[in-house]
């Protein structure tokens, strides 16, 4: 330890996986900063006070400490939970937004490892949502023990079959990905319009489905208006999952180099159609889940303005998160605190949320030209082996 | 470089400081008004605009207090109308029947809170319906005041215009769903064109809705341009020349189709299409108005005035809930005619529904 000789080995090895892990962490951070400088920019140009916007933001994603420190108080004194409620209201929305996010921003990630790339998520969370939501309503008389499971997992399922679709014409018939998963969207989107308006249908006149019955709710953790629960905790759980089933699986290595060199894998006698289906069955049963996630723990019902985009911003925070389950859900938890945030941000600073869509925006042309980013901060390029996100077309 | 650095150092402080000063109360004793949009927007040019209107003109010469909160997807009607309740508004305004649950369970949280709905009204629950979850309240709620409106009346003026214009003897509507505020258009729209008939010895026809079979031509959606255009194109090749369609934007697609073939004229609804889609006014032949911008101002007067109570608010062509805009190239004799038929509906001599 204390020579002064040349390191062993392992220990420089060490020291170069820190640096290069930190050069890795840098370009997302600082996307991130600088897409809000230029969000205050354009803030500042449409004459209103950015520092006043963000502060809201602030105070909108995490809560305000002088609200919390109130609300302990409080609760301290009079043992009355309500002030302390409306202190945490703020992050238990932005982790509920989050959660969403997390599923499908692993769902395309877990595709971009092996190559992949699924735009398909809009339609596959709306497939999945669709799938929960009818196992909530239709069946009657069963524990939640067994009802609540039961119903995610028709989310996953109802998701994976739909994505193995486009996995199979692509292995298949090397119809490429990116052209079938758009369309399924719009069939989809279609789809979802007819059976709201038909099978679907709840009772009144309103075209949304039925509620899912209480025993297929997620159970929530905080009395009304709060609804933080359980679903944040199984992204987490999700995420756990894909990162050990990428890097400490065979089959993981099989994807991985799959994605990295199709040929190398193919000519190292893996077997790349099983692969490409295994992974849009996995990946699209993640954006079904999404969907699960958000009609069993938030909805409770699903209608024509289900979504607000996760599963194009799930394409963002994929790339975000570089692809890595860690980062995918550290990129998840940024945009459901922007997203909420944008809340306070629109009421108390009248700024308009389409600035949210700005910054991320922004974020996401950093992202995919690093070398800007690079420029703009005069960050010397180690070696050149980014990560391999997605191939181009025909390979 | 260094200068980068602290500059952003220097922003994120700020603004954690300025997150520590809480939001800061402005005001004072103006009434405030808060408004939570449906999924189009603020700036929809119909729905969410012209509710929005009537807070605009509250805000000028009332002088509350008011904004609004769009939402861009379902969980977050819940979600902004409680973030309003946090901010002690007085009055929340929610634009549009899918906001009627979540209205529902808010007004009873906070009784304290007044609350106005456009196009909704309580109770809502049918039988076998759970409270809360599929429909918002099993009785009225007396700090709710639902603002509806008689469209049907308007749809009827709308029904006479067109029967009183159309070349080919052949009228048509569509709708987004089957629902009844969409298809109070189409009724009243009918119903028009039959009193245009009885009283002129004429036999247009209409498409697309039948009152008696209750049912007709739908879209299923309110966002596809495209089904706009394909309904428009295949009514065209029926025989129709003048069409209402009662989907939101998908009558634009409609719009689109009859300037570039010159075959059909449109009937706007909701606000006047002239305004709205000026590109469009030359064929748009008039527009059928439901006047959201008046009920909700009269909601946010009666919370200041201390009138407000819960209930329904009925807008009719007698106070100027509804209305028709006017009707481009009408003939003096339909003019005359269409001013006798409003005066019809109101003192009650003519049904149109």
């Amino acid at each position: 330890m204390t020579t002064t000789a040349a390191p062993a080995p392992h220990a420089r090895n060490k020291e170069n996986h820190r640096s290069a892990l930190l050069q890795e962490l840098l370009i997302p951070v600082l996307a991130v900063v600088t897409g809000l400088i230029l969000g205050a920019i354009v803030i500042l140009a449409s004459g209103e006070n950015p520092l006043r916007a963000y502060g809201a933001l602030f105070a909108g994603s995490f809560g305000a400490p002088g609200d919390l420190i109130e609300g302990i108080q409080s609760y301290a004194a009079t043992g009355e939970t309500r002030l302390l409620l409306r202190a945490i209201y703020p992050i238990t929305e932005s982790l509920v937004t989050a959660t969403p996010y997390i599923f499908a921003g692993l769902s395309v990630a877990l595709g971009f490892r092996c190559g992949l790339f699924n735009i398909g998520a809009e339609g596959q969370f709306f497939i999945g949502a669709l799938c929960s939501a009818f196992a909530g309503y239709s069946l009657t008389g069963l524990p939640m023990i067994l009802h609540l499971p039961l119903a995610i997992l028709a989310g996953a399922l109802g998701g994976a079959v739909w994505g193995m679709i486009p996995g199979y014409l692509k292995a298949r018939f090397g119809a490429h990905e990116v052209v079938n998963t758009i369309m399924m969207n719009w069939i989809a989107f279609r789809l979802s319009d007819w059976l709201l308006n038909g099978p679907m249908k709840s009772s009144g006149f309103r075209p949304v489905t039925p509620n899912v019955l209480a025993s297929a709710e997620m159970p929530r953790f905080f009395p009304d208006p709060l609804r933080f629960n359980l679903s944040f905790f199984l992204a987490l759980l999700a995420a756990y999952l894909v990162y050990w089933f990428l890097f400490k699986t065979t089959l993981g290595f099989e994807i991985r180099s799959v994605g990295a060199n199709p040929d190398a894998a193919k000519y190292a006698g893996m077997n790349i159609i099983r692969n490409f289906v295994l992974v849009m069955f996995l990946a699209v049963g993640l954006a079904g889940l999404a969907g699960s996630a958000q009609v069993l723990g938030v909805d409770h019902w699903v209608g024509q303005g289900f979504s607000a985009g996760y599963g194009f911003d799930a394409i963002a925070i994929a790339l975000l998160g570089k692809s890595h389950p860690a980062g995918v859900v550290l990129a998840a938890l940024l945009f459901g605190l922007l997203r909420s945030g944008a809340t306070d941000m629109q009421s108390i600073a009248r700024i308009p949320i389409d600035i949210i869509s700005i910054i991320q925006g922004m974020v996401i042309i950093f992202i995919a030209a690093p070398d800007i980013i690079r420029w703009l901060y005069r960050i010397r390029t180690k070696k050149a082996e980014d990560t391999v996100l997605t191939r181009g077309w025909g390979k | 470089m260094k200068k980068l650095y602290f500059v952003m150092t220097a922003l994120v402080v700020a603004s954690l400081v300025l997150a520590a000063c809480g939001g800061g109360a402005a005001g004072g004793d103006a009434l405030k008004v808060g408004m939570v949009t449906d999924l189009g927007g603020i700036d929809d040019k119909s729905f969410n605009a012209t509710a929005y209107a009537g807070v605009q003109k509250a805000i000028d010469e009332l002088g509350v207090e008011g904004k609004y909160l769009e939402s861009t997807q379902q969980a977050d009607y819940a979600k902004n109308i409680q973030q309003f309740i946090d901010e002690d508004t007085d009055i929340i305004v929610t634009v549009g029947f899918l906001l009627g649950v979540d209205t529902a369970t808010a007004a009873k949280a906070n009784p304290e809170t007044k609350f106005a709905i456009v196009d909704y009204a309580y109770p809502d629950c049918f039988e076998g319906q759970t409270e809360g979850q599929d429909c918002g309240s099993a009785s009225e709620l007396p700090n709710v005041l639902g603002l509806t409106f008689q469209i049907d009346q308007a749809g009827f003026l709308a029904g006479y215009a067109a029967a009183g214009s159309t070349q080919t003897g052949k009228v048509a509507t569509f709708g987004g769903v089957n629902i009844p505020p969409v298809t109070a258009f189409m009724i009243g729209y009918e119903k028009g064109v039959m009193y245009y008939n009885e009283q002129n010895g004429t036999s247009v026809e209409v498409l697309g809705w039948s009152t008696e079979a209750n049912d007709g031509s739908f879209t299923g959606n309110f966002e596809s341009l495209d089904d706009g255009r394909s309904f428009a194109e295949s009514f065209v090749q029926e025989g129709a020349d003048i069409i209402m369609p009662v989907a939101g934007p998908v009558g634009l697609g409609t719009a689109a189709y009859c300037k570039e073939s010159g075959a059909c004229k449109v009937i706007g609804v909701d606000v006047d299409w002239t305004v709205s889609a000026p590109e469009y006014s030359d064929v748009v032949l008039t527009s059928v108005l439901k006047n959201m911008n008046v009920a909700v101002f009269e909601a946010i007067k009666a919370a200041q005035d201390g009138t407000f109570a819960g209930g329904v608010y009925v807008g009719t062509l007698a106070n100027n809930g509804v209305g028709l805009a006017d009707v481009n190239g009408a003939s003096d004799e339909l003019k005359a005619g269409l001013d006798a038929v409003r005066q019809g509906i109101i003192d009650g001599s003519i049904a149109t529904k």
